[in-house]
Formats: C-alpha cells, sequence, structure tokens
C-alpha cells in the first residue's frame, strides 16, 4: 500500500509527506523505543503516541515509510522539523493505535 | 584487508535531540558504498543504541568507525560513570535510565541486548567511575 493511501484508510493528517507513494509492506505498534528499533520492520507503517524527536531518528534508522501518531497526540515542532530535514513522513489520527489498524487493514 | 573509510563521531552527552546523528551518517555512508540494505539495518539498530546508551549514562562518549570492504568495527568510547555489573546491564529488560528518560521512550532495557543480537561480535569493558568501551563487527553478508 502507498503511503498516502495508508493516510486516508487510516482518517490520519498529514504533517509531513516527503514521499507518498512509498510502499509500506507491513505494520508495526509500539513506543519504546528499543523495541521499535528492534523488531520493526522495514518499510512498515509505524502506529505510535510518541511524539518526541527522538522519533524521527528512529524511524530513519529502522527505515519506517510512515509514522502515524495515535490518540490525537500533536507531534513536538522539534519532530516536525526533524521528520521535514530527513525526509520521514509523519501523520497524526484521532483514532487510537487498535482502531488505526483496524482501518488501516480494511476491518471497519 | 583494504580500509575504505574512517569515521570519528564525538556524542554529546544528555542531548537527544543530536543523538542519532552518528548513526545517520555512518548509514548514508554505507548507503554511498552500495552495502545491503539488511546490513546498513543491523549496522543503524547497533550504533544508535551505543549512541543513546553514551547521551543517557555516560554523558557523552566517542565513536570510532571503520568499514572496510566485508566488515564495519564500531568502537564506542565513553568516561562514564561505567557499569556496576555487566551481566545484568546484558539481560533484556533489566534498566538504570531515570524516569525522565523513559518518558521518551527510552530504557525499556533492550540498548544492550539489541546491540548483541544485530552484531558478529560484541565485547564490552566496563569500570565504575572510569567508563566503558564498547566493540561491535558487524560482517557484511
Amino acid at each position: 500500500m502507498k503511503v498516502l493511501d495508508a493516510i486516508k484508510k487510516i482518517e490520519a493528517d498529514i504533517v509531513n509527506l516527503s514521499d507518498g507513494d512509498r510502499e509500506i509492506i507491513t505494520g508495526y505498534c509500539g513506543d519504546f523505543l528499543s523495541f521499535v528499533m528492534g523488531k520493526a520492520p522495514q518499510d512498515c507503517c509505524w502506529f505510535t503516541v510518541m511524539t518526541n524527536i527522538n522519533v524521527c531518528a528512529v524511524a530513519t534508522l529502522a527505515d519506517v515509510s510512515l509514522v502515524v501518531l495515535c490518540e490525537g497526540v500533536a507531534p513536538s515542532p522539534e519532530l516536525v522539523e526533524k521528520c521535514k530535514t530527513q525526509g520521514v513522513n509523519l501523520a497524526k489520527t484521532k483514532h487510537d493505535v487498535f482502531e488505526a489498524v483496524r482501518r488501516y487493514l480494511n476491518e471497519v | 584487508m583494504e580500509q575504505c573509510v574512517h569515521l570519528e563521531f564525538e556524542v554529546a552527552g544528555n542531548n537527544f535531540a543530536q543523538a542519532g546523528l552518528a548513526s545517520d551518517q555512518v548509514k548514508s555512508t554505507l548507503k554511498k558504498l552500495g552495502i545491503d540494505p539488511q546490513d546498513i539495518r543491523r549496522v543503524a539498530i547497533a550504533m544508535y543504541e551505543g549512541e543513546i546508551n553514551m547521551v543517557i549514562h555516560a554523558n557523552g562518549g566517542r565513536a570510532y568507525v571503520d568499514i572496510f570492504v566485508d566488515k564495519i568495527c564500531i568502537n564506542l568510547i565513553d568516561q562514564g560513570k561505567g557499569i556496576e555489573n555487566i551481566e545484568l546491564a546484558m539481560t533484556p529488560g533489566y534498566s538504570t535510565a531515570p524516569d525522565d528518560v523513559r518518558a521518551l521512550g527510552f530504557g525499556a532495557g533492550m540498548g544492550l541486548p539489541n546491540m548483541k543480537k544485530y552484531t558478529d561480535v560484541f565485547n564490552i569493558e566496563s569500570e565504575v567511575g572510569k567508563g566503558t568501551k564498547v566493540e561491535m563487527e558487524i560482517h557484511f553478508r
């Protein structure tokens, strides 16, 4: 699935779009950054409630296709800025993680 | 063995905004050298965890990176407070990170285990009050 299609399905708002055509091949949910680093598959859609600048570093190093901030949380200004410079796709949604994933998987 | 690139980085202590810059630069270098993406990922994970450890626990340190044709050697050296019990520190889930650091999403106790898991050679030496030295090698597949 392409990043832009996923954003639409999850009912998310774009925070930073660097490559809307990038492919997502799977997903990962989690907030502890070491778990994400160690387990999030490459080219995944990462669902989290973490909003600080380190989210961008982890997304970059783990090669995440799209980061979705759930539960209506707002990204820190530093995170937004960093995602722009690093080319990380970032979106936010009012849905909780479970609901966002359900929508991603077409189970709504 | 032919050496391709030597890189050195100063990692600033307690600076989470800068954390990951060294790892990212190593990643970019490996990409330019045409290294396999799966190998690059292992390097990025191991080095980022090491970088974060120096940021959180050691008030910063230095990273020395040597890239060869068939492997990368990463040495992380700090003059921080050191690790009392390395075996315990290597246990998945064990963490001494303070609450403010945990609030940022760190301190899951997976840093050192991740570094060991994703590297082919992993050695750690530490002396309380003196600092810690981590040697890692990742062999390109």
